[in-house]
């Protein structure tokens, strides 16, 4: 049985009175050790998606109204805010996109991770501080012993987002959730970040979920990927499937964009359009009017999940009939 | 830190004698003669001519101001007109209800808007969140003369619970009890300013609780009222500390009207009375020590500041 199993998660945005459907039957599983890489443009849900598995929608205008999450043979959204805030932050655990504001400013970083500690383990203060010193050179901080005592304004974006990786870590998370952990950083330091969970993950088996609207990112460290549009996964399969046979003209879209650095181009192709916004009812396959293959049926009937391969699945009419 | 107290105590000195002079100059254009105000109506024009002299009121007013700064200096603050008495002395006599008063408000403005704020912002959008706010409004707008004489209505004519005018020293027979005659003084002081404090303490942690570091500390698995305390009300209590300062500037001023409705021996009344007097020489000390005492309160609060965030930094 895999680590989390996600099956046909839904989730809504409350807008005056009416519950606007943001992510529609979402299904994924992930297994210890394994990167799953969840892409998409802004808006696709995909964000979304990692706060229900975390547990962070409450409170907000967000609602999950469907769908099952499993993590460790649990149900999630059968345990008590008590038992699931047990889990956060302990086996389950998570890193933002912006390391610049992700820090308490008023607390010592030592202090913040060893707060993370202290909430799920028995330690003293000395113990925790000890094992804060031991993960901020986990994550390569430079004189982590002198670090502990630093704010979060007097670090870089690049040391705070390892700063945010070490919390994450603290309290060793069978799973670690990554919502474009790199996406605020510059290029030399994403890799540079992107490296170390890799290497974290062969150190501690951790399973990792990655979300990125960055398919080259996505292509070079996960196993698994799902690329999402509009609510739902057009396009799934293992990393080295997919990329070997691409059969979501999305996923082809998204891939074309990326400009290639040792041809000379003049124009960076881009996917024509935008993505509708949550309040458009979209007949048909959402992503037709942007398509470049649409023909009068995906305008009026939604492409059921297709398999073009063992484990590759697409939502396309066109799936598996030629190239895209 | 401590350098920089130092820089700030001697930026004291030009702001004080800029305030000197525009007290000096205001109180010197109000129209009315002291001598003759002192005097009453039987005054001859002699008397009135003969008290002017002696109060040196017939030197040109640069004379004046050089003399009364000069004794301002060596700790003289000159003497009361109407009292007869050194003006230290009298604004001392007034000092112990003050300071009392200000500082029973004090606490009741921490003991009801910091937790109220919280709770209103932590209920937000709930029917708690709705009264409190609306309550607040309500306090925020109230005169503090209308409060004050319903409080005495109420609480004093109807219920007797509380006295409703004087104070008797701290020292006198009765001790602390004697405190009892604050109470609904430093309760409708309180009152505009506690409700102001509330609805900064709930508008700034709702403003801080969609920062991105309070989902970070919600991904730690702390429990809610962790989450709200530690992580939203402390990043919040930055923005409430700054407006402490100008709370003690609101309570001066209140506290004219406040001493004024409760016939309070204090030094809000003790100005009212000294404008009415003519007593300059009470009006200009009085000024100058809450000049002082405002600069020192803000003082307290920029330090506070850079206490409480460490991105601030004193130089």
């Amino acid at each position: 049985m895999a680590l989390l199993e996600v099956k046909d998660l839904e989730i809504a945005v409350a807008a005056g009175g009416a519950l606007l459907p943001v992510v529609r039957g979402v299904s994924f599983s992930v297994d210890e050790n394994e990167t799953l890489g969840i892409v998409g443009e802004s808006g696709c849900g995909k964000s979304l998606t990692s706060l229900a598995i975390m547990g962070l929608l409450e409170g907000s205008q967000l609602r999950l109204t469907g769908g099952s999450i499993s993590f460790d043979g649990r149900e999630l959204n059968s345990l008590s805010p008590n038992e699931r805030r047990a889990i956060m932050g302990d086996q389950m655990a998570m890193i933002f996109q912006e390391p610049m504001t992700s820090l308490n400013p008023v607390y010592r970083i030592g202090d913040q991770i060893v707060e993370t500690i202290r909430q799920h383990r028995d330690m003293s203060k000395r113990q925790a501080s000890d094992r804060a010193v031991e993960l901020l050179d986990l994550v390569r901080i430079p004189e982590p012993a002198r670090r502990i005592d630093s704010f979060p304004h007097q670090m870089s974006g690049g040391q705070r987002q390892r700063v945010m990786i070490a919390m994450a870590l603290a309290c060793d998370p069978k799973l670690l959730i990554a919502d474009e952990p790199t996406t605020a950083l510059d290029v030399t330091v994403q890799k540079e970040v992107l490296d170390l969970m890799a290497d974290l993950q062969t150190r501690m088996g951790t399973a990792i979920v990655l979300i990125s609207h960055d398919l080259g990112v996505i292509a070079e460290t996960c196993d698994k990927v799902a690329v999402m549009y509009r609510g739902k996964i057009v396009e799934a399969a293992s990393a080295a499937a997919l990329f070997a046979n691409i059969s979501h003209p999305y996923t082809r879209g998204l891939l074309n964009s990326i400009p290639v650095v040792d041809h000379d181009v003049e124009w960076l192709e881009a996917i024509p359009g935008r993505v509708p916004t949550i309040d458009e009812t979209l007949p048909g396959c959402a992503f037709h009017p942007r398509c470049s293959m649409a023909e009068i049926r995906c305008s009026a009937e939604d492409p059921a999940p297709h398999d073009v391969a063992t484990g590759h699945t697409v939502r396309c009419h066109f799936a598996g009939k030629g190239t895209v | 830190m401590l350098l920089y107290t130092i820089k700030r105590l001697l930026a004291l000195i030009p702001t004080l004698l800029a305030a000197s002079v525009l007290v000096f100059l205001f109180i010197h254009l109000i129209p009315g003669d002291p001598a003759a105000i002192l005097l009453g109506d039987t005054a001859t024009p002699e008397d009135v001519a003969a008290l002017t002299r002696e109060m040196g009121l017939d030197e040109p007013i640069w004379k004046q101001y050089a003399l009364w700064l000069g004794n301002v200096l060596q700790g003289d603050l000159g003497t009361s007109v109407f009292f007869r008495e050194p003006v230290l002395s009298v604004i001392g006599d007034g000092a112990e209800t003050s300071i009392l008063l200000a500082t029973m408000t004090m606490f009741w403005i921490v003991l009801f808007g910091i937790p109220i704020g919280i709770l209103s912002a932590t209920k937000h959008g709930t029917w708690v969140d709705q009264m409190t706010s609306g309550g607040a409004m309500l306090f925020a707008s109230v005169p503090t003369f209308w409060l004050g004489l319903y409080l005495i209505l109420i609480f004093s004519v109807g219920l007797g619970w509380f006295p409703s005018s004087g104070f008797p020293s701290i020292s006198d027979d009765g001790g602390l009890t004697n405190l009892r005659y604050l109470i609904l003084p430093s309760l409708t002081l309180a009152a505009p300013n506690a409700a102001l404090i509330i609805r900064l303490v709930r508008a700034s942690m709702l403003d801080v609780s969609r920062e991105d570091h309070v989902r970070t500390a919600r991904a730690k698995g702390l429990h809610p009222a962790k989450v709200a305390i530690k992580h939203v009300f402390r990043n919040a209590l930055i923005a409430v500390a700054a407006a402490f300062g100008f709370t003690f500037a609101a309570l001066v001023s209140e506290a004219v009207v406040t001493e004024t409705v409760f016939s309070l021996p204090g030094i809000g009344r003790l100005v009212v009375q000294s404008i009415l007097r003519r007593d300059y020489p009470v009006i200009q000390g009085v000024i100058l020590v809450i000049v002082v005492l405002y600069m020192i309160i803000n003082l307290l609060v920029d330090l506070a500041y850079a206490r409480l965030d460490p991105r601030v930094s004193l130089k």
